[in-house]
């Protein structure tokens, strides 16, 4: 029961992911595909942690800490190239 | 027990859903703004309801879970605000349906770096 619905979560998590992945290609300006790879990542946050829950191990929850932490520290580079500050 | 796992399920699925309305918002919206709102609020929340349903099936998890919600409550509106800001500094156009646009008067918009330099 639990790991049917979670598949079916984890299954609606990976439509989002590809309904950004047109943004991410179609995008006309710079923030448009900043922000799209920004919502792509943090639903694979939400992936890795339904995937460390049907696998059983806890390790995989620290992947997703250093994902997030480095796709924050990559929108934040972006933004400071953007405003002429690099 | 069974029952708190099952209420779980439940909240991650409807954090999935969420995740799901905020790139449909990404599709349809009409400006860059309005994608950089419906893209990062609706995200935030989807996260934040999958890990409270993960937290409820399993409590053994709790330490590293909230720690990532934490962190997620934290850096996400961060990191829409300064992507905000930078598509305001390149100067991206708006939308036709504006209304109201008081960065419009604002014409002598200078960052706060560029104000010292004038100074000296």
């Amino acid at each position: 029961m639990v790991n049917t619905i979670l598949s079916i979560a984890l299954g609606i998590m990976l439509l989002s992911i590809i309904l950004s992945l047109i943004r991410f290609v179609k995008g006309p300006c710079y923030t448009d595909r900043v922000i799209a790879f920004d919502v792509m990542t943090i639903s694979s946050l939400a992936i890795i942690a339904g995937v460390a829950y049907l696998t059983g191990r806890i390790i995989y929850l620290d992947i997703a800490m250093v994902y997030g932490i480095l796709s924050f520290i990559g929108v934040l580079i972006v933004a400071r190239y953007l405003e002429k500050g690099l | 027990m069974e029952i708190l796992a099952i209420i779980g399920a439940f909240i991650t699925l409807i954090g999935s859903i969420f995740l799901l309305l905020g790139s449909i918002g990404l599709l349809r919206m009409p400006d860059c703004f309005n994608r950089i709102q419906a893209g990062t609020k609706a995200s935030t929340l989807g996260t934040i309801l999958s890990f409270t349903g993960i937290l409820l099936i399993m409590p053994g998890w709790w330490g590293k879970l909230l720690i990532l919600i934490i962190s997620v409550i934290i850096t996400n509106p961060v990191s829409s605000h300064v992507l905000a800001r930078a598509s305001h500094y390149i100067k991206v156009p708006l939308t036709k349906a504006t209304l109201v646009n008081k960065y419009e008067e604002d014409e002598k918009y200078i960052p706060v770096e560029d104000q010292k330099t004038e100074e000296e």
